[in-house]
């Protein structure tokens, strides 16, 4: 460095790739607005366009808001997907049965806590690794949707029209020329979750704590952290998480199919790392999420626009992560320890001992 | 064969931490390096790793030029370097460990020859005196003396095809080595010395280089200060070189404190997994040494008297209550603080900011409605407490990871103080801290029992001990053996007593 670089009004400079490693995923989220609003001048930046893209992405980021919590603790949480789709049955069942839709409601939470709970006893009591515990947890509720459905969808009248109505209804807002425009209910929830977690994570003394966790487990051990319990919460926090998009899903589906939340596991732990290269600790962090989320998003519905083929989406979906994760990978410093991947890695069962 | 290093320069997003640095090895030559934490050691080796992009480095090999582009370059050109962090593979074999840069011997041009491999690594580990190192066995089980002489022997597997000397650099090999790992050690820096390697020997500790160095450079504020042959120098003359004073106005920091009568901390027949039988009585005010072996169950007693390690057997009172079912979580609210012995791995939080790292443990106290952050009073109390450590940082959010081991270490401190506590747990509490740190460290625990706080701090070193505890206990096998007043008791005296039974 010269002389003249040393003026202690500037910062230290950003080179080109710390640039590319810092905002690169933000780039590529406005470079894919740009390419689809070239190709879709007509539709995609609308608002209509962009409340619909906010509608069908609530659910996944529901569950990736809840699935960030866990992720900061340096676990993660695979059974998700199979717990929004075992949630669907227990709410169809509770219909089925006569029960109301505020009892649906309660007991779905109630299982969805409890799911996540029994992972976090797994992981944080038993010390079980949480791949292995949650993918034994993912195949335990993804039986127990089979089993209470007998393998069937839940459909039809026994649905109460209020609880399916919820799913497609929103809140108005005016008319733009001569669409009637509404904030859906469901993209209401989401925001909601979104302020949640970010306050909780950000502003809460627990959400600093698992932060401090995911940094350094022992270190937060000896400094009078009581670990066991919050990664405990972080786990119920993620079930509940799972509990309520598998209410929005059936609730806008007005189907509950025993593995129709699938989907949302992978997804959600996608958005996670695409909004961890948001990072400058590379951290898993709410707002990076959201950004990840609407990646995903975008992706689907501007390819959808386009008529490519929902095969083709999947794809471009995958190199996307890939791509950036290598982005904020190139020659960082902060990156170099690579804690995520070791920690990663570290989990998988050890095939020597 | 020299190796001359000239004009090394590197700055950190615009803070120098290493300044027009020069130094030459030789052949044959084992060439201490010192200087306090921040002093531009680290930065020095990692230039010559070929780690990091220098400013400006001119290296010369027997007089011709030298380009590190990179760290495989270095490793070609001969050079080996042994971390202070080692990076061994647990779940290897010793054998597979020594290879970790070479190409496993073949069978078939697809298999692992795992019979020549053994043969090789056991003919290093011999060549080396070494030879109680099984090539067969598992890495994990390695004592950390071991471990560090396995590392060091990797160096050694590809000379028997034709290699020159090479320049092997060590950064506080010994930091956490006992005495007889030390001295393995020794011998095996004394055979590569003869076999004409030139030695970089990095070390916090001076009575190492006079056994084995023969000159030493001193670094102060990344620049090189002074070179000196060993023989010629006095440790008086290094210690001032290395902190800009003198000695004589350091040592005067420390001295006896009083302690008032009242009694603290009660602990009887205490019995974990690992102490067999603990009692001791500390009183308010009063610093109280644990000296011992390694293994003796030093750390482990403060592990159970922090709530690490749950208790078999036995009691702790602190002041009259007795304290069951402890958890670190509680200790810290009870008012007893730790420093733990791996400020890296069980204190720190290196990505995160040092005003979170001091706080941690705190939050409840200045949380609004207990349940949020006040960033506000964190920032405050962090500020206060930088001040009273003397910790030099560029600012409350700069990242931990960033700061020397002293000033790590000064961050734990900070945490332990910052509530006041009636209890503080030291363990190694000056270990990796260079001079100055640690006499700012000596101060800052006098004034804590001046303030009444009681201290109870495990050190290997032991002039320390004696110097800085009022009593010292005694540990001998998991068991408190004996209490000794450390007034008029000499290091021999103290050392003899470890010893004893054991």
């Amino acid at each position: 460095m010269t002389e003249t670089d040393r003026s202690p009004d500037i910062g230290p400079r950003l080179s080109l790739t710390a640039f590319l490693r810092r905002y690169g995923t933000l780039i590529g989220f406005l470079l894919i607005v740009l390419f689809f609003w070239t190709q879709r001048p007509q539709t995609f930046m609308t608002f209509p366009n962009w409340v619909n893209i906010t509608r069908q992405m609530s659910i996944l980021a529901v569950v990736a808001f809840s699935m960030t919590i866990v992720m900061v603790t340096g676990d993660f949480d695979l059974s998700v997907g199979a717990m929004a789709s075992l949630v669907g049955i227990v709410a169809g069942t509770t219909f089925q049965n006569g029960g109301s839709v505020a009892e649906a409601v309660a007991l779905s939470l109630l299982v969805g806590a409890a799911g996540g709970a029994f992972n976090g006893l797994l992981v944080a009591t038993v010390g079980i690794s949480a791949f292995v515990a949650t993918l034994g947890a993912l195949t335990v509720f993804r039986g127990l949707a089979l089993y209470i459905s007998g393998g069937a969808s839940i459909f039809g009248r026994v649905i109460p029209a209020e609880f399916s109505s919820f799913g497609r209804g929103g809140i108005a807002l005016g008319k733009i020329g001569e669409t009637d425009l509404a904030l859906p209910n469901l993209t209401l929830i989401a925001i909601i979750s979104l302020i949640l977690v970010f306050i909780f994570l950000n502003y809460s003394i627990v959400g600093r704590r698992l932060y401090a966790i995911g940094g350094n487990m022992e270190a937060a051990r000896f400094g009078g952290i009581r670990i066991n319990r919050l990664r405990l919460l972080s786990f119920v926090i993620s079930g509940l998480g799972a509990a309520v998009a598998g209410l929005m899903l059936f609730s806008r589906l007005s189907t509950a199919h025993p593995t129709q939340g699938e989907g949302l596991m992978l997804q959600a732990i996608a958005a996670v790392f695409l909004g961890m290269t948001l990072s400058e600790e590379s951290q898993p962090n709410v707002i990076g999420t959201l950004i990840g989320v609407l990646i995903l998003g975008v992706l689907a519905n501007g390819l959808t626009q386009m008529q490519i083929d929902t095969y083709i989406q999947q794809i471009s979906t995958g190199v996307i992560i890939i791509l950036a994760v290598t982005l904020s990978s190139l020659s960082g410093r902060q990156f170099r320890d690579r804690r995520w991947l070791r920690r990663l890695l570290g989990k998988m069962p050890d095939a020597n001992s | 064969m020299t190796l001359q290093v000239r004009q090394a320069s590197k700055a950190y997003d615009g803070v120098p931490a290493l300044t027009d640095a020069g130094l030459d090895l030789v052949g044959g030559e084992v060439h201490g390096l010192i200087g306090e934490n921040g002093a531009g050691k680290s930065t020095m080796i990692k230039l010559l790793a070929g780690l990091e992009v220098p400013d400006s480095l001119s290296l010369r090999l027997n007089d011709a030029a030298l380009e590190l582009p990179d760290s495989a370059a270095a490793y070609r050109l001969g050079f080996r370097f042994i971390h202070q962090e080692l990076s061994i593979v647990p779940a290897l074999s010793v054998a597979e460990n020594l290879f970790v840069s070479n190409p496993l011997p073949r069978l078939a041009g697809a298999f692992v020859d795992w019979k020549d491999l053994h043969r090789r690594a056991g003919s290093v580990l011999q060549r080396l005196g070494i030879g109680h190192i099984d090539p067969r066995r598992r890495a994990s089980g390695l004592s950390a003396g071991d471990a560090m002489l396995v590392k060091i022997a990797s160096a050694f597997i590809d000379e028997d095809e034709g290699d020159e000397p090479l320049i092997m650099i060590m950064d506080e090999p010994t930091a956490s080595l006992n005495s007889d790992e030390v001295e393995l050690l020794f011998d095996v820096i004394n055979h590569m010395r003869a076999r004409g390697f030139a030695l970089l020997y990095v070390t916090h500790r001076l009575d190492e280089l006079y056994r084995i160095a023969h000159r030493v450079t001193v670094m102060r504020d990344g620049r090189v200060i002074s070179t000196h042959a060993v023989a010629d120098t006095s440790t008086a003359t290094l210690i001032r070189e290395m902190t800009g004073r003198s000695v004589d106005e350091r040592s005067e920091e420390i001295s006896a404190g009083q302690h008032e009568a009242r009694l603290r901390l009660r602990v009887c027949n205490l019995c974990t997994d690992a102490v067999a039988q603990a009692n001791l009585e500390l009183h308010a005010g009063e610093i109280m040494g644990i000296a011992g072996l390694v293994g003796s169950g030093r750390s482990e007693l403060l592990y159970a008297l922090f709530g690490i390690d749950p208790l078999l057997d036995g009691d702790i009172e602190l002041d009259g209550q007795s304290l069951t079912e402890l958890s670190p979580a509680q200790a810290w609210e009870l008012g007893i603080a730790y420093v733990p012995e791996e400020r890296r791995s069980q204190g720190l939080f290196l990505s995160d900011q040092v005003s979170q790292n001091i706080t941690l443990p705190h939050l409840d106290r200045f949380g609004a409605l207990k349940t949020f952050v006040n960033e506000g009073r964190a920032k405050a109390h962090s500020r206060r407490l930088v001040e009273s450590v003397a910790l030099k940082i560029t600012g409350l959010s700069q990242r931990v990871r960033q700061l020397s081991g002293g000033n790590q270490q000064k961050i734990l401190f900070a945490r332990a103080i910052l509530a006041q506590p009636r209890l503080i747990l030291l363990d190694e509490p000056t270990r990796g801290v260079d001079v100055g740190a640690k006499f700012d460290i000596y101060r800052l625990i006098r004034e804590l029992s001046a303030q009444g706080a009681s201290i109870l701090m495990v050190s290997s070193e032991l002039d320390e001990l004696i110097a800085l505890c009022d009593r010292i206990v005694v540990m001998r096998n998991g068991r408190t053996a004996e209490v000794l007043p450390s007034a008029g008791l000499s290091e021999n005296q103290l050392l003899e007593r470890c010893y004893e039974f054991s």
